[in-house]
């Protein structure tokens, strides 16, 4: 999903994303959304974009870039800053942490060199923790792009991440 | 796992244990071998049922049998009766209405449990939720047409309102009065909501119901829309939820095409569309005014409260907000009946719940019981007892927003009566077992980890009363805290419950509350020893003044 940024142009993407979810005010947060997943985050430009696509005289929609921003920030599955090829979200929760969530993080984060938010300098991974996944019978759970490990142990972290170019 | 046929359960309470109960468990065990039963009968534990008088108790599952009280010479007979010939032993049967715990109010269901009653989960697992066809096959779409055909909306109300059903997303209030508040409410356009943003930590029975049977909801949803005279509907599903998504939004393109949704349904002139939106990533949307402000497309920052959603919600119209489990029950309570509904779960809860059970038991997963068993018996039968070398030390009931409680309540019936006469939240239904192994300090630590990162910032005693008293936690944690800290922690807690503007940052305040009411010695250990007693927290050394 990241390669397609080089290619495209980001007011082509909010375009898309704009006809696919309606030039509406509550349909802001499923537009981020699919800007923040066609780019990986939402860079400065995709806010300007946004802005100057909704407020155009048809569309009369009109928002402010901060209350782009303002969303953007709020909600966790959106990112402002430029993430690394493969984000890996750990479930910090206490089911997980209950059943040996800590041991799992320590190992993830001694292996990365990654404390919670941070991206290396490969651009290869970011690594961030998370609420609740829903995916608590199998604790502790962690998330890589779409792919969900659970009952993990710290010995099978290795393993994993060697899965992932 | 192999399935047995039948589960002996006997009671194991000090009283029983007194008068005899390990010895006839011995007994009954001899007896099993001996008909060659042992591999079809299972025997376990139940906790006391609050009469000493037919102690030791014995229930026979799948019948649900109550015998009482059984001496250990009486074993071989039972066994010989009721499990090898297959007939109740009727000498020893209990004398009936002497319970006054809530066995009697169990019932079997084949397949399942032995106890385990589905009515949120009744097709869950058992249809391709992909395939309206076998939703129908199995009733459904039967209940709304029964309501459109045969019912008055205030006929729906009022069936809703008898069943004594009640909100299950955490808070329990009556859904009949909630649907007749928004009936009531001035206004012609009104909204129906589903709350799918199930963000509860050790919550996932909602994703359980609209990943295995979408259906339903949407079903559960049109009659709402019915009974209170809306003809739209959101359900705001959490971002996180992609299967269950991608089969909500095929749901809802089969009934449209069926004509189960959309315009003039089943040629009653009634019409009900209902739109998918997902959250993306914010715990505080379960707040039902968080939830409306995200769904109008802004930050979810709960609203001040009143006036509340049946009057003024989504876009400030009437707006009724249940969530996924409560409109779980709605069909099956519209085709059978209030009465039938009542026939589960105790008089002042009626109906089943859906519990998550997880942590350091040695089943983990998804059951549906009838509202007033007790912790002790998930744990015992459910949950397969607890993991080898672990005792049970406390349980969180009700993921972070719920209660913290120590092992001498796992008798306590849960449903929302007894617990709220306990001082303990029912929740969400998570249940999180955690053995002696589980620091307290460390727990709370993590819960407060969680409410300052999910905090939405709008007010301040939520917005700093987290990170302080995460910071306070934090300290202990470290071996560096002071006595004054509990005190400190205890009216900072008690400032959150009072000011917060929303349930999150009033219930971020319970752990700490849990934690200084039944494991304060523990937190005490911490500060005055440097040490955690349960080897759980890393103690900062100590600091060495030159």
């Amino acid at each position: 999903m990241i390669a397609r940024t080089i290619e495209r142009d980001v007011s082509e993407i909010v375009q898309e994303a704009i006809e696919k979810h309606g030039a509406k005010r509550d349909a802001l947060i499923p537009i981020l959304s699919e800007v923040n997943h066609e780019l990986g985050y939402i860079p400065a430009e995709a806010f300007q974009e946004i802005q100057r696509q909704l407020n155009a005289e048809e569309a009369h929609t009109f928002v402010s870039k901060s209350q782009l921003f303002g969303l953007a920030s709020f909600y966790d599955m959106l990112s402002t800053e430029p993430r690394g090829r493969h984000v890996i979200k750990f479930c910090e929760n206490a089911p997980c942490h209950v059943v040996g969530g800590k041991a799992v993080w320590d190992r993830l984060s001694d292996t990365l060199d990654l404390k919670n938010g941070e991206t290396t300098a490969d651009k290869k991974w970011t690594l961030v923790t998370t609420s609740c996944l829903g995916l608590c019978s199998v604790g502790p759970v962690v998330l890589i792009d779409d792919d969900l490990y659970g009952n993990l142990g710290p010995d099978q972290i290795d393993e994993i991440l060697a899965r992932y170019e | 796992m192999q399935t047995k046929r039948a589960m002996i359960l006997v009671s194991n309470d000090p009283e029983s244990i007194r008068l005899g109960a390990n010895e006839l468990i011995q007994h009954l065990t001899e007896a099993l071998v001996a008909y060659e039963l042992q591999d079809e009968v299972e025997i376990s534990t139940l906790s006391s049922v609050g009469t000493s008088n037919i102690l030791p108790l014995v229930v026979v599952y799948p019948e649900s049998t109550v015998y009482g009280p059984v001496k250990a010479a009486d074993a071989r007979f039972l066994v010989e009766e009721h499990l090898y010939k297959g007939r109740i032993a009727e000498d020893l049967l209990a004398p009936p209405k002497q319970l006054s715990g809530n066995i009697g109010w169990l019932r079997a269901h084949k397949g399942y449990n032995p106890a385990e009653q589905r009515i949120v989960l009744e097709r869950a697992g058992r249809i391709d939720p992909e395939n309206i066809e076998e939703f129908i096959a199995e009733d459904g779409y039967q209940a709304l047409g029964k309501a459109l055909s045969e019912m008055t909306p205030e006929q729906v109300i009022e069936t809703i309102e008898k069943s004594g059903l009640q909100g299950r997303g955490g808070a329990g209030f009556p859904t009949g009065r909630k649907w007749k508040f928004v009936r009531l409410a001035k206004g012609e356009k009104k909204y129906i909501i589903c709350n799918a943003d199930e963000s509860e930590p050790g919550t996932f029975k909602d994703r359980i119901v609209l990943e295995g049977d979408p259906h339903t909801i949407l079903e559960a949803m049109a009659i709402a829309g019915y009974a209170l005279g809306a003809d739209e509907g959101y359900i705001y599903i959490r971002g996180e939820y992609g299967l269950a998504y991608r089969r909500l939004q095929h749901a809802i393109e089969q009934a449209e095409e069926l004509g189960f949704l959309g315009k003039d349904i089943f040629e009653t002139g009634f019409n009900f569309h209902i739109h998918l939106h997902t959250g993306a990533g914010a715990y505080v949307c379960g707040e039902e005014t968080a939830l409306i402000e995200s769904l109008e497309g802004k930050r979810g920052e709960p609203r001040a409260r009143p006036p509340y959603p049946v009057t003024h919600g989504l876009w400030n119209k009437p707006t009724l907000v249940n969530n996924v489990e409560t409109l779980a029950n709605i069909p099956a309570i519209i085709r059978n009946g209030a009465e039938w509904y009542r026939s589960f779960g105790t008089p002042t809860s009626p109906g089943t719940k859906v519990y998550t059970i997880m942590g350091n038991v040695n089943f983990t997963g998804v059951i549906e019981v009838p509202m007033g068993i007790t912790l002790r018996e998930v744990i015992n039968i459910y949950a397969k007892g607890m993991q080898p070398g672990s005792i049970l030390r406390m349980a969180q009931t009700g993921g972070s927003s719920g209660s913290i409680i120590p092992a001498s309540l796992q008798d306590t019936p849960m449903d929302f009566e007894s617990f709220r006469k306990a001082g303990v939240s029912l929740g969400s239904g998570a249940l999180l077992i955690c053995d002696q192994n589980i620091c307290i300090v460390d727990l709370v630590k993590v819960l407060l980890q969680f409410f300052r990162f999910e905090s939405c910032g709008k007010c301040t005693p939520c917005r700093v009363g987290t990170q302080r008293a995460y910071e306070i936690v934090d300290r202990i944690s470290q071996g560096r805290g002071r006595l004054e800290d509990l005190d400190m922690l205890s009216s900072l807690g008690q400032e959150m419950e009072r000011a917060a503007n929303c349930g999150l940052g009033q219930t971020a305040a319970v752990p700490i509350r849990d934690m200084l009411k039944h494991f304060r010695t523990e937190a005490e250990a911490h500060i005055l020893l440097g040490s955690c007693p349960a080897g759980k927290c890393e103690m900062l050394p100590e600091v060495e003044y030159v």
